[in-house]
């Protein structure tokens, strides 16, 4: 295919796609799935946290776990950026601090894989910025 | 922040919070008139004269988890490092727009950055804000719309990888085209 210029090229590549794999299944399971929300403040842009958000977005779908990543706001761990916080399905939230490349690939293929706990864990009394006010 | 695009983000992140549902973000370069502007437009919840007046002070936030916020002033910053300011209007329940502007060829001047990458880990995060990008060069404008690729596809977010891979790649080459300096991240 050549150059994506337009949205009729995306369009497409899309079906192009498509025609490949159209078995796979793209409807999340709000039971089974993994969240993820990686610290968008200041702090976490500046500690590099868009590259982790787009890995984190890239190996999901790499790795075929299904997960939804987002942003939030700065959970006041600023020393501790970029952090990213992970709800495993039926568990409570944990908080990584420190995240760089390797441990979120550690985070992906033992805590989220595997629901063992790695290093760099932020201890629990937290608040979110949207749980507050 | 090492890039412009990271500000942007940055700020942009005072707009979702403001509850917006429309961001526009503009960025245009003139090697014309040694001009490199950015415009952040949203149509949230806006801000009263007095917050509007205090906003680039450091020690001002609206959140509350610790007493500063340093979005604005490190774009204002970066602004008054590259020769130029950094202004805002905000009306309450109009929205907000700040614009920076920096001199283009000045050697304190950031490179923009990864743009496109900008954009999409926005539409990624946020499928219920509209997001409208225009970038506009000496040599031509180029305009994506986050409405218009979920309408023409059909989708209602944008969860799927190879999509946003495509649409980066899409907008990387339409800001080639118009000689823009951030694409491809450089």
């Amino acid at each position: 295919m050549s150059q994506i210029k337009s949205l009729a090229d995306l369009r497409k590549k899309r079906e192009e796609i498509k025609a490949e794999m159209d078995t796979r299944i793209k409807a999340i399971d709000p039971e089974n799935h993994v969240q993820i929300k990686v610290a968008m403040a200041t702090c976490g842009i500046a500690a590099g946290a868009k590259e982790i958000m787009e890995f984190f977005v890239e190996q999901l779908d790499r790795r075929n776990i299904q997960g939804v990543v987002t942003q939030t706001g700065c959970m006041g761990y600023c020393y501790a950026e970029p952090t990213v916080e992970i709800t495993l399905p039926g568990r409570e939230p944990v908080v990584y601090g420190f995240v760089d490349l390797k441990r979120a690939d550690q985070i992906i293929e033992k805590y989220i894989k595997e629901g063992e706990l790695i290093d760099g864990i932020i201890p629990v009394n937290y608040e979110t910025i949207d749980s507050k006010e | 922040m090492i890039t412009l695009a990271l500000n942007i983000l940055d700020i942009v992140q005072n707009s979702i919070s403001a509850m917006a549902t429309e961001i526009a973000v503009e960025v245009t370069e003139s090697a014309a008139v040694d001009l490199m502007k950015i415009t952040v437009k949203d149509n949230g919840r806006g801000m009263s004269q007095d917050l509007l007046s205090r906003v680039t002070d450091p020690f001002v936030t609206t959140r509350k988890t610790r007493r500063i916020g340093l979005g604005i002033p490190l774009l204002k910053y970066h602004a008054n490092l590259a020769g130029g300011d950094l202004e805002i209007q905000s009306g309450e329940g109009i929205g907000t727009t700040l614009s920076a502007t920096l001199k283009l060829q000045h050697p304190d001047r950031q490179p923009l950055g990864d743009l496109a990458g900008m954009m999409t880990i926005l539409m990624t995060a946020n499928p219920g804000i509209d997001f409208l990008y225009t970038h506009k060069t000496d040599m031509g404008e180029y305009c994506f719309s986050s409405r218009e690729v979920m309408e023409y596809l059909g989708i209602t977010d944008f969860s799927d990888v190879s999509l946003l891979t495509d649409i980066r790649e899409m907008m990387n080459n339409n800001l080639e085209d118009i000689g823009a300096s951030g694409f491809n991240g450089e």
